[in-house]
């Protein structure tokens, strides 16, 4: 019982990250039905960025304690990878987007953005591993034989929060309003008065700063930095986005726990070598079977 | 025989019955009408003949060959060919490929002969081509051939999508709204198109359309429809005059 | 004359590489690159069959040049090799032999596409997508599993086959097995797509409700075309693990699908004869920036600043490959070629060839 429950702690912390990072990807995929292949590398871009923000002000001219780092660590990593997020839209994206190049060309080009974050960052910073320092004191509580430590119960909590407030803004706001009328017609809602390009920008800025958060959250669970963490953790959120329903933010908060329920169920029972393939196989089937994913709409093709 | 037998053809999308009850019977080289408000139901019996929906309950019989379960491109090689009411070619192709493609079902070669091209492959595509350049002769296209659909004005676009439904060499012509978004003088054009369609093809033709001028000039028999049942049906003078008909469209307060 | 100029041109080029690589006056270097130019070919007009002609949107073209490269490799090893065994065949018998594990190999990658295929019947775009990139992770999943070919450790002994061919006539087999099979390619997909059967492929990416109601089997076109892009690549693949003679799961990665993507792209979708020229274009490129005199001395302005910054030749590649091909899309947001064809840009060249 106990095994079983740890288990699912894991589960859930693990799903925390694929959710986080899936929010994002399906926060701008709603809007501008884009696939931000660049997404996984901001989350790396965050967590880099996080491990500067740390060292400096814990190192010798600032000298905050760990905690007040990380108070002020988790708004300003946010803020930074959300300029991040915003530079490539603004540099990369717009300009396709006036153009009115093919989608798919948009995704090609995200793509190639996060080639160029991660080899980027592997030639500024070279290829050794940074070693991410402790912000929380780390405080272990075991009930039988399960443990659980205060960053695990910050993760799960930070995922869940995010997603409320999400949801919040989509469905509720006027903001969240514009942004599902773009994801249904990008033509009429300029004709509406509704200025466009500002709410791209601000679904950037809540996609990447919360892929940032994520970035920060994992260099503290894990605290071993390299340039390519961010590329198959982002391709799997993906999946995970994509078999919850792409552009519905349950869909994506759903998939991604559902990914990491998989994940630790597979490696309880067979080797790790098997938890792709079995990951895999898993969603393949729940595509095969239901092909617009958990939440997302049948789509109907109207003659 | 009767070519096109439906039979209690009832249609639910969840809790919308969007065709109830609906039953027809044409006999070959008929030309009839289908009219009524819009969201009456009628496009969607055009799509439950064609086999892009499954009815839910009913029976669809054609030439004596029910088309329960069957595919759209086998109804289609049943005979059956229809046009849209948004017109839908494949605009980044040409006239004659548009005509060509439309004759996929009797093909006559495999994937293995397209690549080796050998005499079958010839002789096939040479049928095909043969076909598709009387047509576009017949139908005054033959100088559009090369070109590319989306340039070309709208009036011809319906033309050329009838010239397509026509190289599937059909028994039964399903016509949607073919005069939408055409002007006037087009609209004779239209007129004259499909009776000489109808004349020279010896086919059966089944056709919704708004325009009153179009149907009333055409059609032998028309059929009304309102909230996916029958409401009326006659020639076009019974039509015009049946109070039914009349409300269905005006409402109730007018008269 | 222009019905066979093409041809004539083709194989004097094909005779003339051989020759010159027979004789040594071309080094192993550049029949290398010059391999590695016709699988690239190969990965990208038979993507482009797919991502391009039909529109659809696969991001896991790597993992049928897996199943082939795998594939051919395996019974390459059986038939000729000493790991699993005595050889099957004699050594004589390889050059006639070697052609048909190839295609074994193709075979194999394209049985493994009906694993898209048929999801592709139901669903496409981005649900697409994403179960090519499941379907890529898996098969190079599954592989690190199987321990009899290696796992993750990688499997060799292919090169037994080409020494074989050597040993009984001395001549530059791959470079000339690579040539034919590339031709190879092109030529199907040619012939293929502008066949009227095959147009019923661009017929279902313009509007696959009409071609579907105009009687076309859109399901048998969407298997057919996903059973001939990834069989081809399946070629490419097997050729790959004959060139370099190792192979590892991981070099068919997702980064591998990439490369064929970008390429796909580059060239603009649904045109045959930009995907060639984009292949060319993009090995030259990755090759050229292989040397660090020449990243040295792109990077001398900024080193200039940051002399203690001595990044290698390897991972600048990585960063101005995308750069450059982020700059293309912006100036040329259809790629190379948009979706016309070498004869359509230019049309006096209709006078001097014809290709079918």
């Amino acid at each position: 019982m106990d095994f079983i429950i740890q288990n699912i702690l894991n589960a859930l912390q693990w799903g925390s990250f694929y959710a986080l990072i899936a929010l994002g990807y399906t926060l701008v995929y709603g809007v501008l039905r884009l696939i931000n292949f660049a997404h996984g590398d901001i989350f790396m871009v965050g967590a880099y960025i996080a491990f500067f923000l740390a060292t400096t002000m814990l190192g010798p001219s600032f000298g905050l304690s760990p905690f007040m780092t990380f108070v002020i660590a988790v708004p300003l990593t946010m803020a930074l990878t959300a300029c991040v997020g915003v530079t490539l839209e603004r540099i990369a994206y717009r300009p396709l987007r006036r153009k009115g190049a093919h989608r798919l060309y948009v995704v090609i080009t995200a793509l190639m953005c996060g080639l160029i974050l991660e080899y980027g960052n592997l030639a500024v910073l070279g290829a050794s591993r940074l070693k991410f320092p402790d912000l929380i004191e780390k405080s272990i509580w075991s009930v039988g034989d399960v443990t659980m430590t205060n960053l695990k119960v910050i993760v799960i909590v930070a995922a869940v929060v995010v997603f409320i407030f999400l949801n919040f803004i989509v469905t509720k706001t006027k903001i969240g309003m514009a942004m599902r009328g773009i994801s249904y017609d990008k033509f009429a809602i300029p004709l509406m008065g509704i200025p466009i390009d500002s709410i791209i920008v601000f679904t950037f800025i809540l996609g990447s700063g919360f892929a940032g958060l994520a970035g920060l959250l994992f260099a503290m669970s894990y605290p071993i930095l390299e340039p390519f963490m961010g590329m198959i953790i982002g391709w799997k959120a993906f999946i995970a986005a994509v078999v919850g329903g792409i552009g519905d933010i349950r869909g994506a908060f759903y998939g991604g726990f559902l990914l990491g329920f998989i994940e630790v169920g597979v490696v309880t029972v067979f080797p790790s070598t098997y938890r792709d393939l079995f990951a895999f196989s898993i969603l393949l089937l729940i595509l095969w079977i239901k092909p617009t994913g958990l939440f997302g709409m049948p789509q109907s093709t109207k003659i | 025989m009767s070519l096109l037998k439906i039979d209690g053809l009832t249609q639910r999308f969840g809790g919308l019955q969007a065709v109830s009850e609906f039953n027809i019977e044409m006999k070959g080289g008929e030309l009839m009408g289908l009219i009524g408000p819009n969201g009456a139901g009628k496009t969607t019996i055009f799509n439950l003949v064609s086999g892009f929906y499954q009815p839910t309950e009913g029976t669809i019989t054609l030439d004596g060959t029910p088309t329960a379960g069957l595919k759209p491109h086998q109804v289609t090689s049943l005979g059956v060919a229809r046009t849209f009411q948004n017109i839908r070619l494949w605009h980044d192709m040409t006239v004659l490929d548009n005509i060509r493609i439309a004759q996929h079902y009797r093909m006559g070669y495999s994937v293995w002969d397209s690549v080796i091209r050998g005499r079958k492959y010839r002789e096939c595509e040479q049928r095909i081509l043969k076909i598709a350049e009387e047509l576009l002769d017949a139908m005054s296209l033959t100088e559009y051939a090369r070109e590319f659909p989306k340039n070309l004005p709208y009036g011809l676009q319906r033309r050329v999508e009838i010239a397509r439904a026509m190289s599937i060499q059909p028994k039964l012509l399903l016509l949607d709204e073919p005069a939408a978004g055409l002007n006037s003088s087009d609209v004779e054009g239209l007129i004259k198109l499909i009776r000489w369609i109808h004349d020279s093809f010896d086919i059966t033709i089944l056709m919704i359309e708004h325009q009153m001028k179009v149907v009333t000039s055409l059609c032998q028999w028309i059929k009304v429809i309102d909230f996916g049942a029958t409401i009326a049906e006659g020639t076009a003078e019974d039509i015009q005059s049946n109070p039914a008909v009349i409300k269905a469209y005006l409402g109730d307060d007018t008269i | 004359m222009q019905k066979y100029s093409l041809n004539v041109l083709m194989a004097a080029l094909a005779v003339m590489l051989l020759a010159l690589a027979h004789f040594r006056i071309i080094d192993n270097y550049i029949q290398a690159v010059l391999m590695f130019v016709g699988i690239n070919i190969m990965m990208s007009t038979s993507l482009n069959l797919v991502n391009g002609n039909m529109g659809e949107f696969t991001c896991g073209h790597a993992a049928f040049m897996c199943m082939g490269a795998y594939t051919s490799s395996v019974l390459s090893v059986l038939f000729f090799g000493k790991n699993f065994g005595p050889p099957m065949f004699p050594e004589s018998m390889a050059m006639i032999v070697f052609p048909a594990i190839i295609l074994l190999g193709g075979v194999a990658a394209s049985l493994t596409s009906v694993l898209v295929a048929v999801p592709a019947f139901k669903t496409r775009d981005d649900y697409l997508a994403i179960i090519t990139i499941a379907v890529n992770y898996m098969v190079i999943s599954a592989i690190e599993n199987m321990d009899f070919i290696g796992g993750s450790r990688g499997f060799q002994g292919m090169k037994d086959t080409v020494w074989a061919m050597n040993d009984t006539i001395s001549f530059p087999w791959m470079l000339f097995w690579v040539i034919t099979f590339t031709v190879f390619c092109v030529w199907t997909i040619r012939r293929f797509i502008t066949s009227t059967y095959g147009k019923g492929v661009n017929a279902v990416c313009q509007d696959e409700v009409a071609a579907e109601i105009m009687s076309v089997n859109t399901n048998k076109i969407k298997l057919v075309n996903f059973m001939i892009s990834a069989g081809l690549a399946g070629c490419a693949g097997g050729l790959f693990a004959h060139i370099v003679g190792y192979v590892n799961p991981q070099s068919f990665n997702i980064l591998k699908s990439t490369e064929a993507m970008v390429m796909v792209y580059l060239g603009g979708m649904g045109s045959l004869s930009g995907a060639v020229i984009s292949a060319i274009v993009f090995t030259g490129l990755l090759e050229v920036l292989r040397s660090q005199a020449l990243v040295d001395a792109m990077l001398s302005p900024v080193t200039l600043f940051f002399p203690d910054w001595d990044p290698s030749a390897g991972v600048i590649k990585w960063v101005f490959i995308p750069l450059l091909l982020v700059l293309i899309m912006q100036f040329r947001p259809e790629g190379i070629m948009g979706n016309k064809e070498l004869s359509d840009v230019f049309p006096k060249l209709k006078k001097y060839y014809t290709f079918k």
